[in-house]
């Protein structure tokens, strides 16, 4: 079940700092988490209007990567062919539905909604959280996610993503958060899984977010906290044998913009099989910015 | 993360604790109103059985195979957890105890309240990549009413875990069938049962029911998930089929089970022309288009049955002809003959039914290449000139021929050494959706037969009336010989 991009010795650091957030949660007698501390709202979208997603706020990142500059699936060989139809996405009765479906379209098999708030809502730090209903299946990979508004000079890794929830559809019961940045990144991320013991995340909407501050970026799932990283963590974690002296280096630190897609397929999650149910949504009751 | 969820399970057992103390005490509800509860024990097997009837294993039928001597025992030297675990010997095919294995597990109170988890779960492994035929609950050798099973569960040769969901737990309020298995023995060679399977041993331990919470995505199923249209009579009574239940585990992989009919509610969009009973049988009584869905729970079953009435069937013409003077074969206005088998023999792909309105039934030969009817003890026609068939056409254009066997003195269906057999084309005296009385003279089966007679010269031991078509569907009554 261990998520691949982690190693051991992070899982080990992993559980020394909840164990130590243990001890303040257990002598803090409100139970606020430290995590939940940001409380001016900055931006929310709570999806009210249906129709199109807000234009003032998102905007479509269309095709199968390639006029992105990306080889054909974004990079991770990813099967689906992005478009801006209400198919794939659209708001309805209070909830953003994204929506993959197997189809035939401009010779993909599937196609699917990957939207962003680039050049439209950008900020470095605060509380970023949305509240999800998941989709399942084999081959369904959903994301709420974070990218630097500067890779196109300082091309990725350099301009550092924070994947504040990604989710594989065959472990219904598992999602998890990851950093990409110089020398920790692809294979060698930083990222922990976070397990629900009596529950899956597609039978209900589940919360996740993160806060993130000049040296950490806190995890969290319906107010758990189970992964705080900090810059001596990523720096730690980097593989430097032969890298660019950068390698380890903290660039969370300029503003990012956000981004919710549902990829099908991919390196990561595998193909579609046989009981994979199409078309399969995933739901986003809000998306909410905190500084 | 573990621990931080440990920690919220204490705080809130302590505020529970809490609050019991604050409320413990309150009766605002009149014990009137406490309906009678069952034990809610999760445990079927630990390390021994957990309130089992004394007999712990009770078998399935040795008259259909089950072996009740050689099968199951607890053992010592294996377990999953703890030190013990139940040891199943699968037999050989020839073993002269049974072949199979398979019993319950029953609860020997009156019964457990199961309606607070979502799945039976248990712990296995085997001595070989066996594939247990079928694991479930349910079955109580008593009511049966709710029994769930899951077939061809693959098993591995390391203690590994098996979920079986509970389709609507909320309806196992009394439940004794606590535990159900059924294993044949080992196709290695996947070539069928053939008698070259072996024996195989399995072991079964920590058998409990759980409330997982990991239970997703469940999708009811009848008539097989398919959305089905049919043309029905006034009158008639199908049954639904194809009645499952498939969801997605913790696992990630999906898992199907077959619920008994009691799990569905059955609806009908307009009662007016179709009713359901709750064991799943739909009555049509109007004409009108009606659809026929379900659900287990509050959720809506994949598949459903379009039916649109257009009238009632019209029977056959009832034969006018005392009994005295005709040999009927099969009629409801005579009696049958003794041994009437419909299907004695039969292309293989045959759909045979019979279907009865107005307390008059008739065969339904669907796909129909060949079909004896046949009965005990051959009869004598020699007394009579002609043989009636009702024949209804209900494929367009189908050929329809009838042939008569005659085992010939011995009496034994062995060739054509001492009998014959003649056949008789119909064709072109059918029509379509219409009854059509046929009285064939017996020196008319002239014709070679599909099982190599050339023409009836034989009259006193007639085996079989004979039914030939090109895959045609056909209905059938009122077979009997008589004098024109």
């Amino acid at each position: 079940m261990d998520f691949k991009y982690i190693n051991i010795r992070t899982r080990t650091l992993m559980v020394i700092c909840v164990g130590a957030i243990l001890c303040s949660l257990n002598c803090d007698t409100d139970e606020t988490q430290e995590v939940a501390r940001l409380t001016n709202l900055v931006m929310a979208d709570e999806f009210n209007i249906d129709g199109a997603p807000d234009p003032s706020l998102w905007t479509y990142e269309i095709g199968d990567g390639t006029a992105q500059g990306l080889p054909a699936g974004w990079g991770n060989n990813e099967l689906q062919y992005y478009t801006d139809r209400p198919e794939n996405v659209r708001v309805e009765n209070g909830v953003l539905i994204m929506t993959a479906n197997e189809e035939s379209f401009a010779g993909s098999n599937y196609t699917s909604a990957r939207i962003t708030t680039q050049g439209l809502f950008e900020q470095q730090y605060g509380r970023f959280e949305a509240r999800i209903r998941l989709p399942y299946g084999k081959g369904i990979w959903p994301a709420f996610w974070l990218l630097g508004n500067d890779c196109d000079q300082n091309p990725w890794p350099q301009c550092g993503e924070i994947d504040i929830m990604e989710y594989l559809g065959n472990q219904p019961t598992v999602v998890f958060g990851t950093v990409h940045g110089p020398g920790y990144n692809a294979g060698d991320s930083v990222s922990k899984e976070y397990q629900l013991e009596n529950d899956r995340f597609d039978n209900d909407f589940h919360v996740f977010g993160i806060e993130w501050g000049p040296d950490y970026i806190n995890y969290y799932v319906d107010g758990d906290l189970y992964q705080k990283i900090t810059p001596e963590l990523v720096d730690e974690e980097a593989v430097k044998d032969g890298d660019p002296a950068n390698a380890g280096q903290w660039v969370f630190n300029r503003p990012f913009y956000i981004i919710l897609n549902v990829a099908v397929g991919g390196n990561l999650p595998g193909a579609p099989n046989t009981q994979t149910v199409f078309p399969q949504s995933m739901y986003v009751d809000y998306v909410r910015v905190y500084n | 993360m573990k621990n931080i969820k440990l920690f919220k399970l204490n705080k809130a057992l302590a505020l529970g604790m809490i609050m019991v103390l604050v409320f413990g005490c309150e009766r605002d509800v009149t014990d009137d109103a406490v309906p009678a509860t069952f034990p809610n024990t999760a445990e079927v097997f630990t390390d021994a059985p957990v309130g089992l009837t004394d007999n712990f294993f009770e078998s399935f039928n040795p008259a259909e195979g089950y072996n009740t001597l050689d099968t199951f025992e607890v053992v010592d030297n294996e377990s999953y957890e703890g030190t013990s675990s139940i040891r199943i010997d699968v037999p050989s095919p020839d073993n002269p105890n049974g072949f199979l294995a398979g019993g319950i597990f029953r609860d020997r109170g009156a019964g457990r309240d199961l309606s607070g988890y979502d799945a039976l779960t248990f712990w296995a492994k085997a001595s070989t990549t066996a594939t247990l035929a079928s694991v479930g609950f349910g079955a109580d050798f008593e009511q049966d009413k709710y029994p769930v099973v899951a077939n061809g569960i693959q098993l591995t040769t390391n203690w590994t875990k098996y979920v079986i969901p509970i389709p609507d737990p909320s309806v196992l309020v009394q439940e004794r069938g606590l535990f159900s298995y059924i294993a044949a023995p080992f196709d290695v060679l996947g070539d069928g049962p053939n008698g070259n399977e072996i024996g195989w041993t399995f072991w079964l331990d920590e058998i409990r029911f759980e409330n997982t919470g990991t239970i997703g995505q469940e999708r009811p199923q009848i008539f097989n998930g398919q959305d089905l249209v049919q043309e029905v009579f006034v009158g008639s009574d199908i049954t639904i089929s194809g009645l499952g239940y498939t969801v997605n585990l913790a696992s990630g992989l999906d898992q199907t089970v077959f619920p008994s009919v009691n799990y569905f509610t059955f609806m009908s969009s307009d009662t007016s022309v179709a009713t359901v009973s709750e064991s799943g049988v739909v009555s049509v009584v109007g004409n009108g288009t009606a659809t026929i869905t379900a659900k287990i729970g509050d959720v809506s079953a994949e598949g459903s049955l379009e039916i649109t009435a257009e009238g009632a069937f019209v029977n056959a013409e009832n034969p006018t002809l005392p009994a005295s003077e005709v040999l009927s074969v099969y009629s409801d206005s005579y009696t049958n003959l003794s041994g009437l088998n419909v299907g004695a023999f039969n292309n293989g792909d045959i759909a045979i039914s019979t279907q009865v309105f107005d307390g008059n039934e008739h065969i339904a030969y669907e796909n129909l290449q060949f079909v004896g009817v046949g009965w005990d003890t051959p009869i004598d026609i020699s007394g009579y000139t002609h043989v009636h068939v009702d024949v209804q056409l209900v494929s367009a254009g189908s050929s329809f021929i009838v042939e008569l066997l005659d085992f010939g003195p011995d009496g034994v269906d062995n060739g054509f050494g001492d009998g014959s057999a003649g056949g008789f084309n119909a064709t072109g005296q059918l029509i379509q959706d219409q009854w059509v009385g046929l009285d064939i003279p017996i020196s008319s089966f002239t014709n070679s037969t599909g099982g190599g007679g050339t023409g009836l010269t034989t009259f006193n031991n007639i085996g079989y009336v004979i039914f030939v078509s090109n895959s045609g569907d056909v209905l059938i009554d009122n077979i009997y010989f008589f004098n024109n």
